[in-house]
């Protein structure tokens, strides 16, 4: 009995919550604070769930720096050292799309976060384990954008 | 029995007010606020005064356009256009989206009118090319790039939506088309053809050569494209990083960043020296890329890896085309065909 109530719960909750978790490659998260708020929040965000940003890449700079206007515009790179050895060792294929990495640009007095759902590459990957970590990394990213108001 | 926060109950007492619950949260009708904030707010703006996606909250738009054209343009969206179809939201979540699109501009919109307009498709298309295409393309296509981020300056209301688009002409009936031609949009370019001296009959002509579209064929899409490109390197890892140093330069293209994959992620020294990335970039071709579609930063900064394994060194990077389907971006398709040959030849020059 126990089993079968789980079982409707979980099919129940799975449809409730489809609009939330379905999506297609991209992650895509409007947050209503600036530019300079929304990347603190990210980063912070990020740190609170366990993962560490190794690097911040200043497209913008770059870009005005040879002449042309732009918005701030910025790439966030982050990970677990742990987990990135894992699958850069079990699945060298994936090695391209490492670390995870957040793009973050202003639009007007708003922020726009993008990311990739990472569960699009599980039909490169051949261990459950992996399978299982790209689920979570798109869960984080997801968490992580959900707290970005 | 059971133990619920320490109070033993049957299974039966719970079990009904547990399924009657469900049945509430199941049936419940849908929460267009909630389901535009969750699925259309990111690209259109919270106050659908557009983004990456158009805006949406035009007074002359809405009070324009009938239900089923925001249904249908939701549902199917714009193949190619950057607007995805929402496959997965059920008709009624649909429609109670529709139903918060209204709140923008509260106001009478038309009923859906399936007629069709007979009109001379030959001299549809010469008035098309002397009123239409100079907004929206010879063929229909539309305006450049995404919204009104990076692509254009941000006092333009609207971008030419693409009028040979089959989502487009799958949503707009002849009558909706019909009447933007006759009034206008007010707060867009799009002017009334009647006040610029186009008769009725001109304005008919136009709608059947829009129609025809509707016969012309989707361009060939980039499929089973492998996810990510791989080449063997007959040198060493530490000359293959400067091959490929130097063929991304002979490409026009600036080293930005030569680093350990893992970087930042382990204490400075700790890192495995088996994979090195290498980031370039041309800052005119990254311009013109953000203005085709400014969520591109996933491809960003132009990236190879250089990968050693037991003796062996292989260059791996993202395939561009690969990437390029998840933004459904048919202008992004161009230059994802154009990076993929580039990164070919950065990666053989330097592999040779």
């Amino acid at each position: 009995m126990r089993r079968l109530l789980a079982g409707i719960l979980m099919l129940v909750l799975s449809t409730v919550s489809a609009v939330a978790s379905e999506s297609d490659g991209l992650i895509l998260h409007r947050s209503i604070q600036n530019f300079p708020e929304a990347m603190l929040a990210l980063q912070t965000s990020i740190g609170e769930h366990g993962y560490t940003v190794s690097r911040v890449q200043r497209v913008d700079i770059g870009l005005t720096k040879s002449g042309y206007k732009t918005d701030k515009y910025r790439i966030v790179f982050f990970g677990k050292s742990s987990e990135i050895r894992a699958v850069k060792q079990s699945q060298p294929q994936l090695i391209p799309y490492l670390p995870l990495k957040v793009v973050i640009f202003s639009e007007n007095n708003e922020t726009l976060l993008v990311a990739s759902n990472m569960t699009q590459f599980s039909e490169l990957v051949n261990n459950e384990y992996t399978k299982t970590l790209l689920q979570r990394w798109n869960n984080d990213i997801q968490s992580i954008f959900s707290e970005i108001k | 029995m059971l133990s619920v926060l320490g109070i033993k109950v049957s299974v039966r007492s719970w079990l009904v007010p547990v399924l009657m619950l469900i049945s509430v949260a199941v049936n419940a009708a849908p929460n267009g606020q909630l389901l535009y904030e969750t699925n259309c707010a990111s690209c259109h703006g919270g106050n659908g005064k557009g983004g990456v996606g158009v805006p949406i909250s035009l007074p002359s738009f809405l009070h324009s356009v009938p239900d089923t054209y925001l249904e249908k343009t939701i549902r199917y969206g714009r193949p190619g256009r950057v607007m995805p179809p929402f496959k997965y939201l059920s008709d009624a979540q649909i429609k109670a989206i529709v139903g918060h699109l209204r709140n923008f501009a509260p106001g009478k919109y038309p009923e859906s009118l399936h007629a069709l307009v007979k009109g001379d498709i030959k001299r549809g298309k010469k008035l098309f090319g002397q009123h239409c295409a100079s907004c929206h393309g010879v063929n229909g296509e539309g305006g450049k790039g995404t919204g009104v981020t990076f692509s254009r300056p941000r006092e333009l209301p609207i971008i030419a939506p693409s009028i040979s688009n089959p989502g487009f002409l799958l949503a707009a009936t002849d009558h909706m088309i019909k009447s933007t031609l006759m009034n206008g949009r007010q707060g867009t370019p799009m002017q009334s053809f009647l006040k610029m001296g186009l008769t009725e009959k001109d304005i008919d002509d136009l709608v059947s050569y829009v129609r025809s579209f509707e016969n012309v064929k989707a361009k060939k899409k980039f499929t089973e494209e492998s996810a990510i490109m791989v080449f063997d390197s007959p040198n060493d890892l530490k000359t293959t990083v400067e091959n490929l140093k130097n063929a991304a330069g002979a490409e026009n293209f600036r080293i930005i960043r030569v680093q350990d994959l893992e970087e930042g992620l382990v204490k400075k020294g700790a890192e495995s020296g088996r994979e090195v990335v290498i980031y370039f970039c041309n800052f005119q071709t990254l311009n013109e890329v953000l203005g085709v579609d400014p969520r591109v930063g996933l491809f960003l900064p132009c990236r190879v890896t250089v990968v050693e394994r037991e003796g062996k060194v292989q260059v791996m990077a993202i395939n561009p085309r690969y990437l390029s389907a998840m933004y459904n971006n048919d202008e992004l398709d161009k230059f994802c065909d154009q990076m993929f040959e580039i990164y070919t030849n950065i990666i053989e020059e330097a592999t040779l």
